[in-house]
């Protein structure tokens, strides 16, 4: 098999130029937002004492969580040595360093003092899964860094198998930690489950691969380059298994917890009485994100088609963002347990359901989040060597015969 | 710009002081009916140990149900809330909250019981814990706290806390308490007052609760076997609020 | 793309627009500091020499911080409060600077030297017989927290923040 060429696109085009003024503006939008949040303080948000995370954190784990499952198809190519992949496992670490920069942005920009991230950088509890989570995405950078290099630079091609073997170890700790978070909060009903951890892995397959998947049709069709069906078939039938993937998790997750009576509340909360966040779980998460994309990828007709297969992935991505709104949001929304077997009442929302209505500006640094992740591959296909100049079948399989 | 060329000047004045404090505290020791009223002072220059655990007693019993003054005195010994504050921008469920009243009612018996609710001061607090800085912290008396020099604001803590002890600042404030600094972007909760127990008086929730004769809060180093809270706890015992949690609260009630 | 070569050009004629005011303005016999309510002792002035304070105070406040923050230590010497209560003090009018006024004891030279600091984001600005005061007068002050960098400074001035001069 030849080596795949990899060539940076032209992006000479008004279209390209007319993609990077609509996300930098995005992302400028983004910004404002967070100088309007900081500057009087989260007053203007719909955060608050009860709702201590909101759409912010909605964004930014979700971009998190699929900026390591973006690694996917690299960790593939060089890891478990699928030559098939190894085209594509370029443009894999770009999303993936993009992705999580767009997430941390969106995570950093919500801090009440974002001005001491220095601290942050500086002063660790190792205690903190939080703490290990920034040595994690600091590492991510680095190492992913390191394995695009090695990719690139012919010379370094030799030590692109190790690099990425850390990078796949590497980002399997990541996700972990991420979910992690929500793992270990003994206090809260719904986070009090270990299987967060594993089912974030999980999650960031599937979250990672619809957007690389979407990404690189775009590219490719905006591109003109060939993209054969080979490559094309082989992604969304693994989209398919890590849907399915998911769902299972999540069904694991759910019966584990009505098996034990103290979690019936919360799981009454989201499965049957929560309102908002009991339609969110069923027709957002389940039906939308989970069934009707396994149904697309997987009919026959369907697919084949890269237009359902493209609307399959944004399914899944919109699925994930109302899973974590479900998570992040709805397990807050649940009151805290603090006297089991009695109703409580207080001055300070005890014992009832807690409300929170996103802000506009809220959503706006979010969706930033996703801009300057697109912005970043859209900026670095056009300056560097990631994409492969074309992906046609015998391009990527020497045994491919008409 | 380093301090060196003065440590000099520093350490004669430190060594000046520490003498003054140490005659001044001789002095106020000497006299027996002093020494009785402030059991539990120690000298200004003295660090906290861990040969004391501050604690407090909640008798349900007998707090009185319509009765909020252990918060009033919270709110105005720290400066948060209604009239004290200037969080005036904030919605009701963003504005601060140390210390509140909770009223439970058991679902079988139909029970009503009274209580304040605030920090409960773990020893493995889940707030520490989380901390990505060290910004949660518990000194070595037991005393759980937020150093706000260096709290980035993240929120995981009030996460963490199972008791909702925690609260965020959600504007910009002024005018705060001196002995109490609070402000925007960080997290907060009860301090058990610090600048009060430090100086061998009582928190101000508890000096009320007595004030107004209810005499519901006591006070007290649950490391000293003689001190007032750990003869009642050795005597009637004292629940935790979900000690299936095993945090070992320094906040403990009787009658639950 | 700019060389490194015109990047440095651009940087040094940057540097030079900046210092423009500072030498047009050398006339200027800088911060005019609030007296503060007494002498520590009849050697010193303030608790250590002015000078030292005015180069190190920020290394002692910190230091202090940590100390009364995490271990209780509750003595007087460097704590921000006894340092707001001697030194931020009434005008003739009997009226308190807020911080970020030139007025203010720590924004009479922070402004004047564009330092910023963000201790009064948590700690009030002033004694607290004057808060209370102000409490009672008006519940809801208007916010005199924004920090402002005005002035800038010279050579000379710089000389007599560091070495001392008159307080």
């Amino acid at each position: 098999m030849k080596k795949p060429v990899l060539k940076q696109i032209d992006g000479n085009s008004i279209n390209y130029w007319m993609l990077l003024a609509l996300l930098g503006s995005f992302v400028l939008a983004a910004v404002g937002a967070h100088f309007y949040m900081e500057h009087g303080g989260h007053y203007v948000t719909g955060m608050n004492n009860q709702i201590v995370w909101g759409l912010p954190h909605v964004f930014a784990v979700f971009l998190i969580v699929a900026a390591s499952g973006a690694l996917n198809v690299a960790s593939i190519a060089s890891v478990f040595g699928k030559t098939a992949y190894k085209p594509l496992a370029p443009l894999s670490t770009l999303v993936a360093i993009a992705l999580l920069s767009g997430g941390l942005m969106v995570l950093v920009l919500d801090l009440g003092r974002p001005d001491r991230l220095i601290v942050a950088m500086t002063i660790y509890n190792f205690k903190s899964i939080f703490a290990w989570n920034m040595i994690f995405y600091n590492g991510f950078f680095l190492i992913v860094g390191i394995y695009a290099w090695t990719m690139l630079q012919r010379n370094l091609n030799k030590y692109s198998r190790i690099a990425g073997f850390s990078a796949f170890i590497w980002r399997l700790a990541l996700t972990t930690g991420t979910g992690s978070i929500f793992g270990f909060l003994v206090a809260r009903q719904a986070y009090d489950a270990a299987i967060m951890g594993p089912m974030f892995v999980v999650m960031s397959f599937s979250f990672g691969l619809a957007i690389f998947l979407l990404i690189l049709l775009a590219t490719y069709k905006w591109t003109d380059r060939p993209l054969g069906d080979a490559t094309f078939i082989r992604l969304k039938n693994l989209l398919g298994v890590f849907v399915a993937g998911v769902l299972y998790f999540v069904v694991a997750q759910h019966l584990t917890n009505l098996y034990a009576t103290e979690h019936h509340g919360v799981e009454a909360f989201i499965l049957r009485d929560g309102g908002i966040y009991t339609q969110l779980f069923w027709y957002g998460q389940i039906i939308m994100g989970g069934l009707i994309p396994l149904a697309l990828i997987y009919h026959p007709t369907t697919g084949k088609s890269r237009t359902a297969i493209s609307i399959a992935s944004l399914l899944i991505v919109l699925g994930g963002m109302i899973q974590m709104y479900v998570i992040i949001i709805g397990g807050q929304a649940y009151p805290l347990e603090l006297f089991p077997g009695k109703e409580v009442t207080s001055s300070f929302f005890d014992g009832v359901v807690n409300s929170y209505n996103p802000t506009f500006a809220e959503g706006i640094l979010g969706v930033g989040g996703f801009a300057v992740a697109l912005f970043m591959v859209a900026f670095a296909v056009k300056v560097l060597n990631f994409l492969p100049e074309s992906l046609a079948d015998e391009a990527v399989d020497p045994h491919h015969s008409k | 710009m380093s301090p060196k060329h003065s440590d000099k000047n520093t350490n004669e004045y430190r060594r000046k002081f520490l003498a003054q404090s140490a005659a001044v505290a001789g002095l106020a020791i000497a006299p027996g009916i002093v020494l009785n009223q402030v059991a539990h002072a120690k000298a200004d220059a003295d660090k906290v140990t861990g040969s004391t655990r501050w604690g407090m007693l909640i008798d349900t019993n007998k707090c009185s149900k319509g009765c909020t003054d252990c918060v009033t005195a919270c709110s105005d010994e720290n400066g948060w809330g209604g009239t004290n504050s200037s969080e005036t921008h904030s919605s009701k469920e963003q504005q601060a909250q140390w210390i509140r009243k909770v009223t439970i009612t058991d679902k079988q018996t139909g029970h009503v019981q009274s209580l304040p609710l605030m920090c409960q001061h773990c020893e493995t607090a889940p707030c520490v814990d989380v901390c990505p800085t060290g910004a949660s912290m518990k000194r070595k008396d037991g005393i759980v706290l937020v150093d706000k020099h260096i709290c980035i604001g993240c929120r995981y803590c009030m996460m963490a806390c199972p008791y909702k002890a925690r609260s965020f600042i959600h504007e910009k404030l002024e005018l705060q308490k001196n002995n109490a600094p609070r402000g925007i972007g960080t997290v907060e909760s009860c301090t058990m007052c610090t600048h009060r127990v430090d100086k061998g008086n009582d928190p101000a929730c508890v000096e009320a609760c007595s004030k107004a004769e209810h005499g519901a809060m006591i006070f007290g180093d649950l490391k000293d076997a003689n001190s007032a809270i750990s003869i009642e706890l050795k005597k009637h015992g004292g629940e935790q609020i979900r000690a299936d949690l095993g945090l070992n609260t320094g906040v403990r009630y009787q009658g639950l | 793309m700019m060389s490194l070569r015109q990047f440095a050009k651009h940087l040094v004629v940057l540097v030079g627009l900046t210092a423009l005011p500072m030498l047009s303005n050398a006339g200027d016999l800088g911060p005019v500091v609030p007296k503060a309510k007494e002498n520590a002792s009849e050697k010193t002035k303030c608790i250590r020499p002015v000078t030292e304070m005015r180069k190190n105070h920020m290394e002692f406040l910190k230091h202090k911080r940590d100390e009364t923050m995490r271990e209780g230590v509750r003595t007087k010497a460097d704590s921000l409060v006894e340092c707001i209560d001697c030194h931020v003090t009434p005008n003739e009018k009997g009226e308190y600077a807020r911080i970020g006024e030139d007025g203010h004891f720590c924004s009479s030279c922070h402004n004047y030297a564009a330092v910023n600091i963000d201790c009064f984001d948590c700690h009030s600005d002033l004694p607290e017989d004057a808060a209370k005061h102000l409490h009672t007068l008006n519940k809801k002050n208007p916010h005199h927290k924004d920090m402002t960098a005005n002035g800038s400074l010279t050579k000379e001035n710089l000389e007599v923040l560091t070495e001392g001069g008159n307080q």
